[in-house]
């Protein structure tokens, strides 16, 4: 109850925030340029998850930390009154995923809907860039709420490691998974390489988006390791378990730091 | 009654408290001093719960804290820095607190009148003075009567005439036999307002006890002057 209470109030202070106008317009004004050029179809919807990929999980973990640092001397007045840690831990978290999420899905939902792709015969595909987006904000956000805690003394170092993370998730991991492909090319390594997929969740949300879509010309290794493994239907069934898996690993990880944090 | 029973807090490899026992008797007003650093506000922080203490325990009334947090709804906490929510308004950070303790009968609209606050009311609190900011948080920390005061450098950011209007508050409050713990660097304030001082040094209690006593033992007249002997006393 007293989780819903700070949500409440959260939301009210982060709706009227400039900076998340901002962010749902610039989603907005992205996928709509993305549709009028790129025209109505998996194209541009493929276009618009790409840029979801690259800029949800950076906008969400870097302000997921930046929150909780902003947020310090307001926590510290909320733990003096009579409210359980775990409680206020979820009142912060769903404070900040809410508007994120909704900025998300505002931004890139509207254009969708003004374009007809929404009610269309890309209704699935528009669906599934707007929930793999929600996922990700939501995942994402707790891993920023994790390092934050982590760091929580020195802001400097939390919002450095939440920056190289992204860095290394969006786009140093591509790069090793083939350099470990092009080293070890002449053994039998799909197993180690499936492993590798599921262990970053913008792989497994990118790998879902091309079993959806059915390119396998841009699945690269792990997508295509992914589709001959598990097929078409089920990869994507499995991709979306191990996804769920990730998330509970940040957010586990958050309440225990929160609960032991000293304030 | 707030009790400390060997409380030992680290911060790495910083001892900050070190075996700290203390008895601060209900009705009392005690000031906390000490130089920069010597534990003061984690002393505070423990008694919250803001920070855990590795070892010791604390009783609030009689009643062992450790995770149970309804401890709390018996004490009021004034931070030094009353940095909120940006887009917030006063309003909504009052119900706030409100809507978390629970809609028993509080003093809110009297304080808001006390204060001179009314007209900021529906104002985000990023646009409010860090004077105005202060008047919120002692609003917020008086609302309830909580039978227990903490206040941590109250009165910086308050401009002379807020000063007086909340030393007068505090003086109400002792007078109706609330047990309040405070922290300042103003000498005057605490000789004020406190009966009791505790001085910390480096984590550990040098002094606890009577205002009068302590300027006995060092023979003077002005707290400040008993407060810079022992500090110097520490140092040599």
């Amino acid at each position: 109850m007293k989780t819903l209470t700070i949500l409440k109030y959260q939301w009210k202070d982060l709706i009227r925030a400039k900076w998340l106008i901002g962010y749902a317009i610039v989603y907005y004004l992205m996928a709509d340029a993305l549709i009028r050029f790129g025209g109505a179809g998996p194209k541009s919807l493929l276009s618009i998850s790409n840029v979801m990929l690259l800029f949800v999980p950076l906008i969400s973990m870097v302000y997921g930390a930046l929150h909780l640092y902003q947020s310090r001397e307001f926590t510290e007045l909320l733990l003096a009154q009579p409210i359980k840690r775990t409680s206020l831990f979820w009142g912060l978290y769903g404070g900040i995923v809410g508007p994120l999420s909704l900025a998300y899905l505002l931004g890139v939902g509207l254009p969708l809907l003004i374009n007809g792709q929404i009610t269309g015969p890309n209704t699935i595909d528009a669906f599934l860039i707007l929930s793999l987006g929600f996922i990700l904000t939501i995942l994402f956000t707790a891993l920023g709420f994790a390092i934050g805690l982590k760091f929580f003394e020195d802001r400097l170092k939390g919002l450095g490691f939440a920056l190289v993370s992204w860095l290394f998730l969006a786009i140093l991991y591509d790069g090793l998974v083939l350099l470990f492909v092009v080293m070890l090319g002449d053994y039998p390594i799909e197993k180690p390489m499936l492993a590798l997929a599921l262990s970053n969740p913008i792989d497994l949300a990118r790998i879902i988006v091309l079993l959806k879509f059915d390119i396998s010309a841009l699945m690269g290794y792990t997508g295509s390791i992914f589709n001959r493994f598990f097929g078409s239907s089920m990869g994507i069934f499995a991709a979306s378990g191990f996804l769920f898996l990730w998330l509970s690993i940040p957010l586990w990880r958050g309440v225990r730091l929160f609960i032991k944090k000293d304030f | 009654m707030i009790r400390t029973e060997k409380l030992n807090k680290s911060f790495g490899a910083l001892h900050v408290l070190k075996d700290v026992d203390l008895d601060i008797l209900p009705g009392t007003t005690t000031g906390v001093v000490g130089p920069n650093g010597s534990g003061k506000t984690t002393l505070i922080k423990c008694l919250l719960g803001l920070v855990r203490p590795d070892s010791g325990t604390i009783y609030i009334d009689g009643t062992a804290v450790s995770t149970d947090h309804e401890y709390r709804k018996n004490i009021g906490y004034m931070p030094q820095i009353g940095r909120y929510p940006e887009n917030m308004k006063v309003r909504e950070l009052i119900r706030l607190i409100e809507d978390i303790r629970g809609n028993q009968e509080n003093r809110s609209e009297e304080l808001i009148k006390y204060f001179g606050i009314a007209a900021n009311l529906d104002a985000r609190l990023r646009n409010l003075s860090g004077g105005t900011r202060q008047k919120v948080s002692a609003i917020l920390t008086l609302m309830y009567q909580p039978e227990i005061l903490i206040f941590d450098e109250p009165t910086a950011g308050l401009d002379p005439q807020s000063s007086i209007k909340f030393k007068s508050l505090v003086k109400t409050e002792k007078a109706a036999g609330k047990t309040i713990l405070l922290t300042t660097h103003i000498t005057s304030e605490i000789e004020e307002l406190a009966d009791n001082i505790i001085f910390i040094v480096e984590g550990k209690i040098r002094f606890h006890g009577p205002m009068t006593e302590l300027m006995d033992s060092q023979k003077t007249e002005r707290l400040e002057n008993a407060v810079a002997q022992l500090m110097e006393e520490e140092a040599a």
